[in-house]
């Protein structure tokens, strides 16, 4: 039979696209083969490590066990979105620096995109919460601690909550 | 020193928050053809046929080689610098396609097509026909006579058998009134779960096959691919780029060979091959599970008087590291607490499962696990506290080891444990938690760790670095020594900013893409040595830096060197403290000027002959549900004294991951095999069970800053160490909560159950309640 | 990129069920988490596909005219949770399917594909057995609908007939009605994980909440499809809230469960922690349901 394609037309980090893609092709194939978007990091590929997450109309999905096709008129994000067009980091990605949240930077894209939905939620998160949000993606760097910390600092301060102890820590 | 000692932000941070950082499937161009490894499905047998027909016709398809096709050279895989004396070389047992197999997961045959889905197909049409042979799974049925032979050169599977005799064990123990311990304890088979799955490319180009891969070890690779393809070494171009995490997996030769071997079949095309996650599992390497048998007679006041220990390592299939894992946990033993008359044997000891090689700790976790379970045994079968059994027997300042001359030159183990007792309020919790009857029950243990920095004198210990001035007064660095993710680059840049005097380590350049054909000869990542080690050969090579950058700025300022040195990145004349110029200044002189053009550069190599050691302990409080045969761990603490801290941020963080780690080993992670095939069980990351960001609780690091005096910048181990002791602690915690030792990790609701009912601990709590 | 023979996309129930007449032999795949990672395994290799993860219709909660609960088959598990009708009459099942996988598996994975796989161990059986829902079916001469007993057959076969999806599930009023439930999955870590056993009991008191008028419980993988336990419930029927009813119902569990060994667990184990889930659970719907113990 003979191999079948189909024209997707998205929105990938702000921008409207169109490509041909094989039918076959998860989403992960897509964004790194015909997009370069190499942020999104195949670690599994069956839905277990979370190094592929990207954002798709909100939420965040494993995009290895996404299919391209169904890309299909949706908004899908990557971490390379984040960055401004004068090379600005976003809070979320600083706060990863500055709390040391990378080490080999593997499941770093992934783990910085569901940090991305979890604070445009614009809640207050138990730190129960926030790790089970979180439990997604596996690291064996990191031991999760400073991650956990980058994000909690960043959700604190975006919610304006700059006396919380916890950014002292 | 003003950049060393400092929590800077990783070189790297900036690339891999954004999403710039290239990892090797980055970096390869996306027309690569595809490789596929076709593996063994049993346990042990001989490759009878391979019917390649059907595989052949899948479109697409470009070449099928199998375990007869590939040259008849066997060649070894460990991560260990190459000996020149034959007697000292690793066991070369490997061949690139095997057709005796050893293990389910051997290498078979290998599929190159234009694309995974193709090489996919046809990796599953090859028809491979095998004379089954018997297998054995358990490693001291594999020493008993009659036993599968994997090997032949090997009788009775056993790989190596070394012995420790200190004193006189059997008279020893023959003293009236000595309290006897014994105990069996057991370790699992686990796997290292780097998130980027070992993945390598390879394309020939200017008469040499190129590979590009994620390894800790790119000289000792390239070296290996030589050996294998039976080529000269110069002849294979190794290239790291940035790597997705390696902890010892990647300190092997994984498929770089056989990826060479494959782009030498389709005239040098790009060939990639791309490890699925289930083949991480089962056909890169494993940590040897060891079972440890301990004997220790001691008098009524907790004196040691006589230990054996026998340590029984799971090899796996193929040699691989071999010994040197349980060699080097079995010589814990009668140093971490001293003992005039021990008697160890160890055994290395093929099975027909995984290969065992290198894992992050390299036998000291499984040392840990039997040697701290023992201690808090001995400690009970004494009445006394276990915390107060390790100040009275535990290593002290002053202790020397004849063999490494190691040295203790602080009482590290009693700071760390004070430490942590401090932290978890120890004496109050042990009282608080001593009288406890009901289904949920509370605990707090301790398990300290002997570890001991690099390899010398069991093996060679070296570090070669180049040093470049740019025009800008900046400085370009490589060293052989790795960066894995682990942040060696970081702490390479501020050591380079402070030996040559630059302001700001961001000044530094280092090259963290390593390519051997650029390089400077190095061993590679492991160990725990690379800022120990190359710190030697950045100050050594930054001082003869700053020597030939000072020599020039003598030509320049017309000052005597003595008078002169480089402070913030500018030439100061030392006598009134006056910036004389800025190094960049000087450095676009020198390169330029029309009367005395110089590239000022350095380079150098450091033998490094000493080791340090690097201690340190876990202290872990746990809440036991025993119904539900579950551990929590609610609190846990590691505190090291790995010297002086290079960046604390760094080392912080790098203590969080082998905690996690070691949570792991203790309570969850296994990767089992079916004992009627041999087939593996849970090589996924859905079944094997590694922490997640839900499975534990805040992680403290503390440390103890004693400067190492042997060290370059003070500094020793710490990449290995935080991966040893929580176990342990973890265990003994359980065991202050029940009463219930449990000798076999990791401690899972199965094994609970066992033990729980075994000791009278599974009964009706909801009857006593009511 | 996934062996896949073939792509056929439904944009509705319709145009489903004529993909499904034919091409008798594809598989549906909805979010598919299950099915994508099963054909990378090679299981289904070389498969044809109808994805209906496109049929918008086919998603969200909503009450009937039957004052129903009604949820479309392509709702994803963190919708349900997120769900307001559900947080109100059947906040169980919400926290239940809120414990499958992770975050982003919870956004793709739908309870239509949880429950067609026809597996014991998804999260949402043991909740949708033990409330009693109802699958809904829609083919070419209509919808049918099944008791979620009769929908599993056996292990991985669920009652879909070769021209039909799934396209609800529905919890009648008469299950939820004043009914408190609580679930519990055991597993061997706390994310990203498979029930070892998965335990939901519910219960309806009395109005004075001395006695338990109804309790229900079921089980994932208590045996090779989820099962409720029968006897238990029957014991349980009429009889005061107290210590001794839980300790009682507990030990009836062992008459109508049937797990087995497995590298996973042992019977054994299986059955012990089946108790204890059993009593804690039921001790937990009478709290929520307002009884005292």
């Amino acid at each position: 039979m003979a191999q079948q394609y189909k024209l997707v037309t998205c929105t990938i980090n702000g921008k409207e696209v169109s490509t041909m893609v094989d039918v076959r092709a998860s989403l992960t194939d897509m964004l790194r083969n015909d997009y370069r978007l190499t942020s999104v990091k195949k670690g599994c590929e069956v839905g277990e490590c979370g190094a592929c997450n990207v954002i798709i109309d909100g939420e965040a999905f494993n995009s290895c066990i996404y299919l391209a096709v169904w890309a299909e008129g949706k908004n899908i994000r990557t971490l390379e979105s984040l960055i401004s067009p004068e090379g600005e980091l976003s809070d979320i990605q600083q706060a990863f620096i500055d709390e040391t949240a990378i080490q080999c930077g593997f499941c770093t894209p992934g783990f910085i995109m569901t940090a991305v939905e979890i604070l445009e939620s614009g809640k207050h998160y138990s730190d129960d919460e926030l790790r089970k949000l979180l439990s997604g993606h596996l690291c064996r760097c990191t031991g999760y601690e400073n991650i956990f910390k980058a994000v909690k600092k960043t959700m604190l301060r975006r919610l304006g909550k700059l006396d919380d102890p916890f950014l002292k820590a | 020193m003003s950049n060393v000692g400092k929590s800077v932000a990783r070189v790297d941070a900036f690339d891999k928050a954004t999403g710039r950082a290239r990892y090797t499937d980055d970096r390869c161009d996306k027309g690569a053809l595809i490789a596929r490894v076709v593996h063994s499905t049993v346990a042990h047998g001989v490759v009878k046929s391979i019917d390649i027909e059907a595989a052949s016709k899948v479109p697409g398809v470009v070449k099928i080689v199998t375990c007869f096709d590939v040259p008849d050279i066997k060649f070894p895989t460990a991560g260990h610098p190459w000996s020149t004396d034959p007697h000292h070389q690793d066991v070369a047992d490997r061949l690139l396609l095997t057709s005796h197999v050893r293990f389910y997961g051997d290498d078979v045959a290998a599929v190159v097509a234009e694309n995974e889905v193709a090489a996919a197909q046809a990796a599953r049409l090859i028809k491979i026909e095998y004379e089954e042979l018997p297998f054995v799974l358990d490693v001291q049925k594999a020493m008993e006579d009659g036993a599968p032979q994997l090997h032949e050169k090997f009788k009775n599977n056993i790989l190596n058998h070394t012995t420790i005799r200190n004193g006189d064990y059997e008279s020893a123990r023959k003293e009236e009134g000595l309290i006897c311990v014994e105990g069996w304890y057991d370790t699992p088979t686990v796997q290292h779960c780097h998130i980027e799955n070992h993945i390598c490319y390879a394309y020939e180009e200017n008469g040499q096959v190129v590979v590009v891969s994620s390894t800790q070890i790119p000289h000792i690779t390239r070296r290996i691919c030589g050996q294998a393809l039976g080529i000269p070494w110069g002849k294979v171009r190794l290239v790291k780029p940035y790597i997705g995490g390696g902890f010892g997996n990647k300190q092997d030769a994984l498929y770089e060979p056989l990826c060479a071997y494959l782009t030498t079949q389709v005239g040098g095309r790009l060939v990639k091959l791309d490890v699925p996650r289930e083949d991480t599992f089962v056909s890169n390497r494993v940590r040897h599970a060891i079972r440890t048998h301990i004997i220790s007679y001691m008098r009524p006041d907790g004196t040691f008087v006589a230990r054996k220990i026998e340590c029984f390592s799971d090899q796996g299939a193929y040699a691989s590291h071999g010994h040197g894992i349980v060699a080097k946990g079995m010589g814990a033993f009668p140093q971490q607490y001293p003992c005039p008359n021990v008697e160890g044997d160890a055994y290395t000891v093929f099975t027909n499962k995984s290969v065992a090689g290198a894992m992050r700790g390299y036998g000291i976790p499984q040392a840990m696990w039997a040697g701290e379970c023992h201690i808090d045994d001995c400690a009970r079968a004494l009445g006394v506290d276990p915390l107060e059994f390790r100040f009275k027997n535990i290593m002290k300042k002053g202790y020397r080891d004849g063999f490494s001359k190691n040295e203790l030159y602080d009482d590290s183990y009693v700071q760390c444990l004070e430490k942590g007792k401090a932290y978890l309020d120890y004496d109050r919790k042990v009282a608080e938690y001593a009288k406890q009857t009901g289904p949920v029950r509370r605990g707090i243990g301790v398990a300290a760790f002997w570890y001991n920095t690099a390899v010398w004198p069991i093996s060679l210990e070296t570090s070669s670095c180049r040093m470049i001035l740019n025009q800008d007064g900046s400085v370009q660095v490589q060293v052989g020594e790795t960066e894995i993710g682990q942040g060696a680059d970081t702490a390479y840049a501020q050591m380079t900013a402070d030996v040559i005097g630059l302001a700001d380590y961001k000044d530094v350049h280092v090259v963290s893409c390593q390519d051997t054909d650029v390089t400077p000869f190095g061993t590679g990542a492991y160990a725990s040595r690379q800022t120990y080690t190359a710190g030697f050969s950045i100050r050594q090579t930054g001082l003869l830096l700053k020597e030939r950058i000072l020599k020039y700025a003598c030509e320049l300022t017309r000052q005597a060197v003595y008078n002169l040195d480089i402070e913030e990145g500018n030439i100061v004349r030392t006598t009134d403290g006056r910036v004389l110029m800025s190094l960049g200044e000087l450095a676009t002189e020198a390169l330029y000027s029309l009367t005395h053009s110089e590239h000022l550069s350095a380079e150098s190599t450091y033998q490094i002959k000493n080791n340090a050691y690097s201690f340190g302990c876990t202290f872990a409080e746990v809440e036991v549900d025993i119904p539900m045969c579950k551990v929590k761990v609610l609190d846990i603490i590691n505190v090291h004294d790995c010297g002086k801290l290079i960046n604390p941020a760094l080392a912080e963080a790098q203590v969080h991951g082998g905690m996690s780690m070691a949570i792991g080993y203790g309570v969850s992670e296994q990767l089992l095999f079916d004992e009627k095939t041999g087939k593996p069980l849970n090589n996924n990351l859905l079944d094997y069970k590694l922490s997640t960001f839900m499975d534990h609780p805040h992680l403290e690091a503390q440390f103890v800053e004693n400067y190492e005096p042997t060290s370059a910048f003070g500094t020793k181990a710490l990449g290995e160490p935080p991966a040893c002791s929580g176990a342990p602690a973890i265990r003994n915690a359980v065991f202050n909560a029940t009463g219930v030792g449990v000798n076999r990790a990791p401690m899972t609701p199965h094994v609970l159950f066992d033990r729980f009912s075994e000791e009278g601990l599974i009964r009706d709590f909801w009857r006593e309640e009511k | 990129m996934y062996d896949m023979k073939a792509l056929y996309e439904a944009g509705s129930v319709e145009e489903a069920v004529r993909l499904r007449i034919e091409h008798p032999e594809a598989q549906i795949i909805a979010g598919g988490s299950d099915v994508l990672v099963q054909m990378r395994e090679g299981k289904r290799a070389g498969k044809e596909l109808i994805s209906i993860y496109g049929i918008d219709a086919m998603r969200g909660v909503s009450i009937d005219e039957n004052e129903a609960i009604r949820i479309g088959s392509l709702t994803s598990f963190s919708h349900i949770t997120r769900d307001p009708i559900i947080q109100k009459y059947c906040n169980v099942l919400g926290e239940a399917v809120d414990m499958v996988g992770g975050p982003q598996i919870r956004n793709i994975g739908t309870i239509g594909g949880n429950t067609c796989n026809g597996v014991t161990s998804a999260d949402s059986a043991s909740t949708l057995h033990a409330w009693e829902a109802i699958v809904e079916l829609t083919g070419s001469n209509g919808v049918r609908r099944v008791p979620i007993k009769e929908f599993y057959i056996k292990a991985g076969q669920v009652d879909i007939k070769p021209d039909e999806i799934q396209t609800a599930i529905i919890i009648p009023k008469e299950s939820y009605e004043g009914t408190y439930g609580h679930y519990i999955k055991y597993a061997m870590r706390n994310a990203m994980d498979i029930a070892t056993l998965g335990c939901s009991v519910n219960v309806r008191l009395s109005a004075d909440k001395k006695t338990i008028e109804r309790a229900r419980i079921a089980y994932g993988v208590a045996g090779p499809v989820p099962m409720r336990a029968e006897s238990a419930e029957r014991y349980a029927a009429g009889k005061s809230v107290s210590l001794e009813t839980v300790e009682q119902f507990g030990a009836e569990v062992l008459n109508d469960i049937n797990p087995r060994d497995s590298w996973r667990a042992s019977k054994a184990f299986r059955q012990h922690i089946a108790v204890e889930m059993a009593k804690r659970c039921l001790v937990c719907s009478i709290k929520l349901a307002g009884g005292e113990i």
